[in-house]
């Protein structure tokens, strides 16, 4: 069994952070990268499956420059067999419905059986690029999976997705398929120092635009919008600050909740 | 291509709210879109819907009855293409909600649409302009569609203000043929354990700043020395501490109590949507920045324990 996790490295902003006057962006150095949150519950779920199924191969693929490397070495180090790194800098403004068009280039030369998202970037929160991925690969798809079972034969998963409000809906889907997947779903693992070590030794391809039949026309043409500008947002009035010492401020929230329960 | 085409989305029978925010989003700007403005509802029993969606400046129901009983995410996509073949729009509105995740990035990326998802704010400057957030809600990120004929939007919930009253739309039955690619086999309601939070008139709400386990029963006390109902937020349901039914947010509870508490909860959009309509918010975050303080109305940047502590002693 051959299981596809694209993964992404997500920039976190540091609590002061300027926006860019001359063009739309923020100060770079006040950017942080992590591994997206939901991609560990993705790669581990690929993990368990081919710990299950007893062998087949765990590929993880990111679209990113350098900083990317680091999030495919962690998926790496946690069991993951091999990474592929795609980069061009034609991809710096690369919006979802872009990556999702260079991600089915690399993930068809890789002919999976399953491919397993997150549902989600904590950066850039579209939830889209997975199921734009699917449309690509024609695979048939389901968001926001909080189950997922191998049946026998592994013809067929049946999966559990999460709707609003608690509701659960059972589904079953052939093989392959692209699912985005929940956090929840299982307990991601942590690397082992040595798995950190080891995974230096593992491949990892780095690969353009031109490997895979594209440029950056090919790019341009899938985006589905342009950034005009970039603010920080209007807060409104916000909150007003309560200040002082832990005591203070705690008889302050007490008066106050005594006061609007009493109400 | 001219006018606006809304996705309303029903679930089991109802009409879901965002339904009528669509609506609203797209009255505001359905003359600048060209005229008019088309509500199509989809799914076995749409037609049920159909008076419900005929507000003030709708201009036609279509209602596609489909096979399938409920949602599936290709024949919802190969319905909506049909729709945007058949009508044309300039603007396609529907829901940033789970169904909607599920087929709309695929028809963006089959048709080639301008596209974008989580939308607060619309605007119009010879075409659409979306407002939303970027950077995990940290900054605002403006976006806009050159050259693409056909934009679709997906307008987060409780966003854009809701029409009221249905008034006398013409309706209209479109025909589709769509083949489902996966099978419905049932739906369960999560568990609703001992507690509905939903009926608290006070939750102290606990989220990711807890980081331990253990700290739990700390707070089980002081919400019971306090008088208050725990809730939590995601990330301590995903790690098996505490049961859905506790969950405030999108994927749990949408709760309104007279206060809502929130100690060490960041405030990601989903978990705003469940709580944000409480009369009364207090936050308490070490993160100056935090997207809780945005919805609070008093704020507190400090370590929840510390705070903990001093209110154990105040009741």
């Amino acid at each position: 069994m051959k299981i596809v996790v694209p993964v992404k490295q997500v920039a976190v902003l540091d609590e002061e952070f300027e926006v860019l006057e001359d063009r739309p962006g923020v100060d770079p150095d006040a950017i942080e990268w992590d591994l997206n949150e939901w991609d560990n519950f993705s790669v581990e779920e690929a993990l368990q499956l081919r710990e299950a199924a007893g062998d087949g191969e765990v590929v993880v693929v990111s679209v990113g420059d350098d900083e990317a490397e680091e999030g495919l070495q962690a998926c790496l180090a946690k069991g993951a067999d091999r990474g592929v790194r795609v980069w061009d800098e034609e991809l710096d403004a690369a919006d979802p419905l872009a990556v999702a068009q260079v991600l089915a280039a690399a993930v068809e030369q890789e002919s999976p059986d399953l491919v397993l998202c997150g549902v989600q970037s904590s950066d850039g929160v579209y939830s889209a690029t997975g199921i734009a991925l699917a449309e690509h690969l024609g695979l048939p798809h389901v968001a926001v999976v909080k189950g997922l079972e191998y049946d026998g034969g592994g013809n067929t998963a049946t999966v559990e997705r999460e709707l609003e409000g608690g509701l659960v809906e059972v589904l079953r889907i052939g093989l392959p398929a692209l699912l985005t997947i929940q956090t929840g779903i299982n307990e991601p693992r942590y690397a082992t120092l040595r798995a950190i070590k080891q995974a230096k030794e593992k491949p990892l391809e780095v690969k353009g635009l031109g490997d895979l039949g594209l440029d950056g026309g090919a790019v341009e043409a899938a985006a589905g919008s342009r950034v005009r500008s970039m603010s920080h947002p209007d807060t409104g009035e916000g909150a007003e600050i309560l200040k002082g010492s832990p005591s203070e401020v705690a008889a302050r929230i007490a008066e106050i909740v005594k006061e609007r329960m009493s109400g | 291509m001219s006018g606006v085409l809304v996705i309303a989305e029903s679930r089991q029978g109802s009409l879901r709210d965002v339904s009528l925010e669509l609506i609203g989003a797209a009255r505001e700007v359905k003359e600048q879109a060209g005229g008019r403005l088309a509500v199509a509802v989809i799914g076995a029993g749409a037609g049920e819907h159909a008076d419900a969606l005929g507000a003030d400046g709708v201009d036609e129901v279509l209602v596609v009855e489909t096979p399938n009983e409920h949602f599936e995410p290709h024949v919802h996509a190969a319905a909506v293409e049909a729709l945007i073949d058949e009508e044309e729009p300039t603007l396609v509105l529907a829901g940033h909600t789970i169904d909607s995740l599920g087929f709309a990035p695929a028809l963006a990326a089959r048709r080639g649409l301008g596209f974008a998802s989580d939308v607060t704010r619309l605007a119009w400057d010879g075409g659409p302009v979306a407002v939303r957030g970027g950077y995990g809600g940290k900054v605002d990120v403006e976006l806009d569609f050159p050259g693409k004929e056909t934009v679709l939007l997906l307008l987060r919930a409780g966003a854009f203000p809701a029409v009221e009253g249905s008034g006398a739309a013409r309706s209209r039955n479109v025909e589709v043929q769509a083949e489902p690619r996966s099978e419905h086999l049932g739906f369960r309601e999560a568990d609703t354990g001992d507690v509905d939070i939903t009926k608290a008139e006070f939750l102290l709400s606990i989220g990711r700043g807890i980081e331990d386990k253990d700290a739990l029963e700390q707070f089980e006390e002081l919400a019971d020395k306090m008088g208050a109902t725990l809730s939590v937020s995601r990330p301590l349901v995903d790690a098996g501490w505490v049961p859905n039914a506790r969950q405030v947010g999108q994927s749990g509870k949408t709760v309104k109590p007279k206060v809502y508490l929130a100690l060490g909860i960041s405030g990601a959009v989903q978990h705003l949507a469940g709580m944000q309509t409480a009369e009364t918010i207090i936050a308490v975050n070490t993160d100056p920045e935090a997207p809780i303080f945005t919805v609070a109305h008093y704020g507190v940047v400090a370590d929840l324990f510390d705070v903990a502590d001093e209110l154990a002693e105040q009741f």
